[in-house]
């Protein structure tokens, strides 16, 4: 046995053992909690926020017979749900047999869409089943403020979409919202539409990441923004859903519900379209890569035995953060908004609610490390709202779907 | 109420994961995930089915007897949160059907 092996799950012996949950979620476990799947880089949308930069479909894609194997590889380390995202999942053209094999599998399936596909057909067919949970993706609360990000026509998309759900009697569809500074102050109105369409809903924190790298600072919530939102998510309580995406904010006061830690590695992960898994959704870089499911050993072997993810559930050191006495409660915040934004990942967040991060932001010489990868789809200039900010590229290609989180649509690589 | 002589079992909605620090319990009926921290208190659950009452899974796992309080409000909670059921007694609605 490697010493990687016993470091991290195969020998209590070595593990330290007691503490609280949190500690020994850092520590790393047998299978992840909460896994998301992203089933193609392909995406009829071209969201200027996008996480996984996607667009066009990379043609390494895994086919239907390799996805069965990797549920079948779920259902044996008992992973109990899935994330599915994309891209634009459900343009798979196995998309609705895929989620058929899972949830027949014992892998239930929660997947987020821009609800493109989701026709009164399939809603009947989804408020059928079990084990299946719909995320409709909208970043406004009307379509003036959704379409900027996402692109023209995408809010309309998505509310077609949580109609043919509600009518057909598919219970509780979940809203996910990326907060954002143009809608930060409709939060009030997301939650009045959810509650019109029996949804719930969802907010997650805009992330420096894929095309969001390129909007990041003219889109993230500004420190007034983020007191308010603080405030409305301590108010709303468990009925919102956060995905635990705003741990950063513990440092106003009482922590949010939820796990308050990077689960980066240790109970999360991402398996991308070609099977390539990195530590979470928002790291699709190089430097978070940890292996590719089709290598010998499968999933399983990547989560359990790479270095990079034995490096996470290793003690961090924390650098200046380790003297704040907010410390115990944000953790130093998300590493992927560190790293995409050029901050050393053991100082603070970009969004550090104490300002502890304010004079690195500002520091000449912060380097954006460079996208290891994208998958957007060549600007079709004209058919995109123009995203006015000062020094923005204006988008130029259609809008991309939720999950997706793509910031800088529209960015023209032949105009730069 | 769970009492010492009585006969439990893991609900058949339940499955349970082990990690290091215990285990995982994801109920696949309500979509909800309890965390389990004592591997001790894992092998109680899951010896409960095999032994003839709620004191023989209790021994099994080697638990001391001055811990059998502690045990048993634990239990308690996950029979609240639909975790473990009674085994072998009439369900309420097959009660209804026999009367």
């Amino acid at each position: 046995m490697t010493i990687l092996d016993e470091r991290i799950s195969t020998a209590p012996a070595v593990r330290p053992t007691g503490g609280s949950l949190l500690d020994q979620f850092e520590l790393g476990l047998n299978a992840p909690i909460c896994l998301t799947w992203e089933l193609t880089y392909a995406c009829n949308l071209a969201c200027v926020h996008c996480l996984s930069s996607s667009g066009k479909r990379d043609p390494r894609e895994l086919s239907t017979e390799q996805c069965e194997a990797v549920i079948d590889e779920l259902q044996r380390m008992q992973v109990f749900y899935v994330n599915i995202g994309g891209g634009e999942p459900t343009i798979r053209p196995d998309f609705w047999h895929l989620i058929q094999y899972a949830v027949s599998h014992q892998v239930g399936v929660k997947f987020s869409t821009n609800g493109v596909r989701v026709t009164p057909e399939r809603a009947a067919f989804l408020a059928s089943t079990d084990y299946v949970d719909v995320q409709i993706s909208l970043d406004g609360a009307t379509a003036e403020v959704n379409d900027r990000v996402r692109g023209t026509g995408s809010y309309d998309m998505a509310i077609r979409a949580l109609d043919n759900l509600s009518v057909s009697g598919f219970k509780d569809a979940k809203i996910s919202v990326v907060v954002t500074r143009e809608n930060v102050s409709q939060l009030d109105e997301f939650k009045a539409l959810a509650d019109r369409h029996g949804a719930t809903l969802r907010l997650t924190r805009l992330r420096p990441s894929g095309r969001g790298a390129d909007v990041w600072d003219d889109l993230h919530p500004t420190a007034a923004q983020q007191r308010d939102l603080y405030n409305w998510l301590i108010q709303a309580g468990p009925n919102v859903l956060t995905g635990d995406s705003f741990f950063h904010l513990a440092g106003f006061g009482e922590p949010l519900p939820g796990l308050n830690l990077c689960g980066a590695g240790r109970v999360v992960c991402l398996i991308d379209p070609i099977g390539d898994v990195y530590a979470c959704p928002f790291a699709i870089h190089d430097n978070f890569l940890a292996g590719n499911i089709t290598a010998l050993g499968g999933f399983q072997n990547v989560w359990q035995n790479s270095e990079l993810f034995a490096d996470l559930r290793s003690p961090q050191t924390s650098g200046a953060c380790t003297k704040c006495q907010h410390f115990d409660s944000c953790r130093g915040g998300c590493m992927a908004a560190k790293f995409f934004t050029g901050l050393p990942l053991d100082g603070p967040d970009p969004e550090c609610v104490q300002g502890f991060s304010e004079d690195a932001l500002l520091q000449v010489g912060r380097t954006i490390p460079a996208a290891s990868q994208d998958h957007s789809k060549p600007s079709k200039r004209g058919q995109e709202p123009v995203f006015l900010q000062l020094g923005m590229l204006s988008p130029a290609t259609p809008p991309v779907h939720g999950c997706a989180q793509s910031p800088i649509a529209g960015r023209d690589p032949g105009a730069s | 109420m769970v009492m010492l002589d009585e006969p439990w079992q893991l609900s058949p909605d339940v499955a349970l994961r082990t990690e290091p620090f215990g285990a995982l319990a994801y109920n696949f009926r309500t979509r909800r995930l309890t965390f389990l921290k004592r591997p001790e208190l894992v092998a109680v659950i899951a010896g409960l089915s095999a032994g003839a009452d709620v004191r023989e899974a209790l021994q099994a796992a080697s638990v001391p007897p001055v811990q059998w309080c502690a045990y048993l409000k634990a239990l308690e909670s996950l029979a609240a949160a639909g975790t473990i059921q009674p085994r072998g007694c009439i369900q309420p609605q097959q009660q209804e059907a026999a009367s």
